[in-house]
């Protein structure tokens, strides 16, 4: 084997480009220990050459060949009367779950759906009143308690009766933000959705992650995906400095795409995930 | 998930128990063990370099070749460097005005625990004593104004709040948060609360016009304290916001949320190291009770999880 023409200098910076960009230590140095394999073995000495490859390699790793649609379609039940589609958004503290609840409920009620909000967090101060304003913003109704700490499977399970007797389109159900780490929330959450899946199929579960999170991702990703079964990912507050890295190694464990982005606070600031994009983010181009 | 730097370092050094001595290959070796373990933390890129220099020199030294353990020994020391850069052994407390009343006003990026801090330090301050004001200065998130008074409420504190912000029906947000800031100020002094929390809207490093609008209210208040607020679960952006919040409204300490997860919090050392502001609280929970003194000495032990 040749040596390739780049310095150690090199090397490291291209490591670090990606460290940087919270891709995490193990996937970044797995990543740079292949290039140099590639790199030597076909004789690449361009610097330019081998941030393309880089670039290459990521892609492949975010892969773009992902089906990264929601399953926001109502279907039939056994009776033959339409079932609404449920999603039920769930997460860590302070992500961006409600937000993203009134996002996408202003892009289905562009598309012509009919929405409703089931507040499922009863537990955050003012929750159920952040989701109205949201719900007034985008002009849909919501499903909510008014009592502090009520059960909230009893309120997703209303919001869903709601959403079948109203012969709606879609049923968004928002949760309180939750760490991963505390079993008694993450039960709580996992009855949440076996009350939910009584009334009607769980369509889409979106794991809300802030794209300013590191490793902690990833940890996020494994309990979330196991009590909860999610089926995609939202990553939001990209229009930061922070670029979300830690969603290439999400995907991976979870098995599951990227399938939105939030790019601000406002009601449209919510946008399809585009994989060459998001790898130019991360490059820093 | 992540083997512990303990045992990682033990391996390390395993054939070495019998020689006694490091040899420079042996220091490298725990050089990139350490990087490692600091990166898996969390801990930004540029302070991670710094660090394992400093690290690399001191087990280089003779007090490492000379010891007994050097596995041990080198821990030590890279122990004892994280704990001075966090803030070594005491943390002061608040810094309260001579003339009442003490003005905090809290900064930070979205969702990163503000409001509930301001709840936080309302029942921690009355449990002292002290009479506190929350001032209601975000009136751009939805119902931020409803979710001040309701843990105000749960702290046993008056809120001033003249603006309902962007709440219900309400979609353009009436009233200027410096102006709110600035009266609540004055409405605390001529009502004598001792201590004024402001409450301010989250903003990004990278937003020009709102870290305007929070150094408007920072000279509108002349606060005692500026607490910038940060997430434990941050990864590399750390430096950047930090950077962007020291410069823009020049904080004075920081507090640390959400440490009650699973993050390592490598972002505490980024913070403490790049800014040079101490950190000085916990938040713990999502409770009004969880919230705590900074300890360096076990945020050092968590971001080395050992
Ligand atoms: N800049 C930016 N801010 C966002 C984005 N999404 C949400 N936010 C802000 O982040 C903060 C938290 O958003 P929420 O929607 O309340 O988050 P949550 O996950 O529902 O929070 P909890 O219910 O308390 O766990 C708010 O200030 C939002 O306006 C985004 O894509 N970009
Ligand atoms: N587990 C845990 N959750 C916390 C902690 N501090 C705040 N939270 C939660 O984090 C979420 C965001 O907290 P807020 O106090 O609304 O954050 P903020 O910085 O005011 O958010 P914006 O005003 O939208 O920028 C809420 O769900 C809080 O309950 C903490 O120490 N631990
Ligand atoms: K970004
Ligand atoms: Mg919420
Ligand atoms: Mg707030």
């Amino acid at each position: 084997l040749s040596r390739d023409h780049l310095s150690e200098d090199d090397w490291d910076e291209l490591e670090e480009t990606l460290l940087l960009a919270d891709v995490g230590a193990g996937p970044s140095a797995g990543l740079i220990d292949a290039l140099r394999t590639q790199v030597r073995v076909h004789g690449v000495s361009d610097p330019v050459q081998v941030r393309a490859m880089l670039r290459s390699a990521l892609l492949d790793l975010v892969d773009p060949s992902l089906d990264r649609s929601l399953a926001t379609d109502p279907t039939l039940g056994e009776d033959g009367a339409r079932v609404p589609s449920v999603v039920l958004v769930v997460g860590v503290n302070g992500t961006g779950k409600t937000t993203t609840v009134g996002k996408l409920a202003r892009v289905l009620v562009a598309e012509g759906s009919d929405v409703v909000l089931g507040a499922a967090d009863t537990f955050r101060a003012a929750a159920a009143d952040q989701l109205e304003t949201w719900g007034s913003r985008v002009g849909v109704p919501v499903v909510r308690s008014h009592k502090d700490g009520a059960d909230p499977a009893a309120v997703a399970f209303d919001a869903v009766r709601h959403g079948r007797t109203e012969d709606v389109d879609v049923v968004l159900v928002d949760t309180a933000g939750r760490l991963q780490n505390k079993s008694g929330l993450m039960d709580e959450l996992g009855k949440i959705r076996r009350v939910i899946e009584k009334e009607a199929p769980l369509r889409e579960v979106l794991l809300v992650l802030d794209a300013t999170t590191g490793q902690n991702g990833l940890m996020q990703a494994r309990v979330f995906g196991e009590v909860a079964g999610v089926t995609g990912i939202v990553l939001t507050k990209l229009d930061g400095t922070a670029k979300g890295g830690i969603v290439v190694a999400v995907q991976r464990e979870l098995g599951v795409p990227v399938k939105l982005v939030g790019l601000g606070e406002g009601p449209d600031d919510l946008a399809p995930f585009e994989p060459e994009a998001f790898v130019d983010g991360l490059l820093g181009d | 998930m992540f083997a512990t730097l303990s045992d990682r370092l033990t391996s390390t050094f395993k054939n070495l128990r019998s020689r006694g001595r490091l040899s420079e290959a042996d220091i490298d070796a725990t050089v990139r063990e350490i990087r490692r373990a600091l990166l898996d933390a969390d801990v930004a890129v540029p302070v991670v370099r710094e660090f394992a220099a400093a690290v690399r020199e001191r087990a280089l030294s003779v007090e490492v070749s000379g010891a007994l353990n050097p596995a041990q020994q080198v821990v030590k020391i890279v122990n004892e460097e994280l704990v001075a850069i966090l803030g070594g052994e005491g943390q002061r407390g608040l810094a309260l005005a001579k003339n009442p009343p003490t003005v905090i006003m809290l900064a930070g990026l979205q969702g990163a625990g503000k409001t509930t801090l301001a709840g936080k330090l309302a029942l921690h301050l009355k449990e002292k004593g002290h009479t506190p004001l929350l001032v209601a200065a975000d009136l751009q998130r939805p119902n931020a104004v409803t979710q001040l008074k309701v843990v105000g409420e749960r702290a046993g504190a008056p809120v001033y709040a003249p603006h309902s912000g962007v709440a219900g029906e309400d979609e353009v947000p009436t009233g200027d948060p410096v102006a709110v800031a600035r009266a609540g100020v004055e409405t605390a002094r001529s009502r004598e609360h001792d201590v004024v929390i402001i409450d301010t809207a989250g903003r990004l490093g990278v937003d020009a016009e709102l870290m305007a609008q929070a150094r408007d209210i920072r000279d509108a208040t002349q606060p005692d304290e500026v607490l910038f607020v940060i997430d434990a679960m941050i990864g590399q952006d750390a430096v950047a916001t930090a950077n962007a919040f020291a410069e823009g409204v020049d904080f004075t300490g920081v507090v640390l949320s959400k440490l009650d997860g699973d993050a390592r919090g490598g972002a505490a050392l980024s913070v403490a190291r790049v800014t040079g502001r101490p950190i000085l609280f916990a938040s713990t929970g999502e409770k009004l009770t969880d919230f705590e003194a900074f300890h360096p000495d076990r945020m050092a032990s968590r971001i080395l999880d050992m």
